[in-house]
């Protein structure tokens, strides 16, 4: 029987060390050793994108990515947006624009905006909505969802 | 999901040592895209994971123009597509890596673990064998080469033997007044399986009215990708015109051999080889004029 492997990162600017077994995902990891639960499950197979996380700079679906991949790599989760001065401005934007109702896909979205934002600080809506496609919502038809990133992109 | 053991080689000889220790029983692991979903659904058997990914001959990206690129087997997608030089030289991979899942799929997923999943309907394939790309495989028993087209022998099943791994592509340099794209069917804009892929390639003569050669490969139409050498020889020292193109496109047709399933029809399919290829052949022809 396989036994757990020692991991040690850096998640959202911290160094944090953690015991996993070679089966468990990124996700799982997260979610259950390292109780950082705004990170959501989807559907597990890498079409939702509610996992999404940024992983040596680069999006990522979490539940495509062992959690022991993780070693010596640089993780941001959606817990690691938040600034000294409050809430990041996409999770502000999504906010004044109801850009949610259940919320499942929210961290994912806002992950995936990030990575676009930090690449192309001034996306066009078509370049926000073809770089979305790996994140889906079933509640809100994604309008106020891109209306909430063209929002951000003014505010910052 | 089942239990299995996880290594991180640094080097080829490394992992080539727990291949043929493990055998059928160890699985490569590149982007895991596929792999995990697969492990997770228990649609594989694995007792040891190994990553790849720390091996420098997996993760190589070197083009040297005038002969050729090298193409580590665990590079993800998105290595491709942010090379300037790449997108100039080589359209047709650059298509396929674009359209492959979306962003945190392109970020992982590798053209090597596309070609090692051996997908009838994977979308570097057509791409990577219209661009005359040669597999690179080693094992215990030392290093051979497999041209893409011959690498996949049915759903799943590829020349790969147990203790063999995919180690890189190597892909020509195109010559002068060169064009590829690779285009598929889906019912939808994006993050879907082709319903049918194509991937052509193609040169023209100096005065751009003749093609010198042309390279047509088809996917999800059959068991395994595939090269269709009867419709590149429709082109061939032929007139660039739509009727060359026309006929190049009912001998794909002639040769694709689709089958019925719940992404469409074999008629269905084999109406879409022929408006895709046409579509594919006009691409390339627009992309060599400007080259």
């Amino acid at each position: 029987m396989p036994g757990k492997v020692h991991v040690t990162a850096i998640i959202n600017g911290e160094k944090r060390e953690f015991l996993c077994e070679p089966l468990q995902t990124l996700l799982e990891v997260l979610r259950d050793e390292l109780k950082l639960t705004g990170t959501k499950e989807g559907c597990s197979n890498g079409n939702c994108g509610a996992c999404s996380v940024v992983l040596d700079g680069l999006l990522v679906d979490s539940c495509l990515v062992l959690g022991v991949e993780a070693e010596g790599r640089s993780l941001v989760t959606i817990e690691g947006l938040m600034g000294s001065d409050g809430l990041h401005p996409l999770q502000k934007a999504f906010l004044e624009n109801a850009a949610l109702q259940c919320g499942i896909c929210t961290p994912g979205f806002i992950m995936a905006a990030k990575a676009l934002l930090d690449k192309k600080p001034r996306a066009t809506e078509a370049e926000i909505r073809q770089w979305c496609a790996g994140n889906l919502c079933r509640c809100t038809g994604y309008d106020k969802i891109v209306r909430a990133i063209l929002a951000a992109e003014k505010s910052m | 999901m089942q239990a299995f053991d996880y290594v991180a080689p640094g080097n080829l000889a490394e992992a080539l040592g727990l291949l043929k220790e493990k055998g059928d029983r160890a699985r490569v692991l590149s982007g895991g895209t596929d792999l995990i979903v697969q492990v997770r659904e228990d649609k594989r058997r694995v007792a040891l994971m190994i990553d790849v990914k720390r091996i420098p001959e997996l993760m190589e990206l070197r083009f040297e123009a005038g002969r050729g690129l090298t193409l580590g087997a665990s590079v993800p997608c998105y290595q491709l597509y942010e090379s300037a030089e790449l997108v100039k030289a080589y359209p047709g991979l650059i298509d396929a890596a674009e359209l492959i899942g979306g962003k945190q799929i392109q970020n992982r997923a590798s053209f090597g673990g596309n070609v090692c999943n051996s997908s009838p309907a994977a979308d570097s394939i057509p791409a990577l064998i219209a661009h005359s790309a040669v597999c690179r495989i080693a094992g215990a028993g030392g290093t051979r080469e497999v041209p893409v087209e011959d690498f996949c022998v049915g759903p799943g099943k590829n020349v790969l033997k147990a203790d063999e791994m995919l180690v890189s592509f190597f892909i020509p340099s195109p010559p002068v007044r060169f064009g590829a794209h690779y285009l598929r069917f889906i019912p939808r804009n994006e993050m879907d399986i082709a319903v049918v892929g194509c991937g052509v390639s193609l040169e023209l003569s100096a005065d751009h009215r003749k093609c010198v050669r042309a390279r047509i490969a088809l996917g999800a139409v059959a068991p395994t990708p595939l090269l269709v050498e009867s419709a590149a020889a429709a082109l061939q020292n032929q007139e660039v015109s739509e009727e060359t193109i026309g006929r190049a496109a009912l001998a794909a047709q002639a040769a694709a051999r689709p089958i019925t399933d719940m992404r469409g029809t074999a008629e269905y399919r084999r109406h879409l080889v022929g408006v895709l290829t046409k579509r594919a052949l006009r691409k390339a022809i627009e992309r060599a004029k400007e080259a």
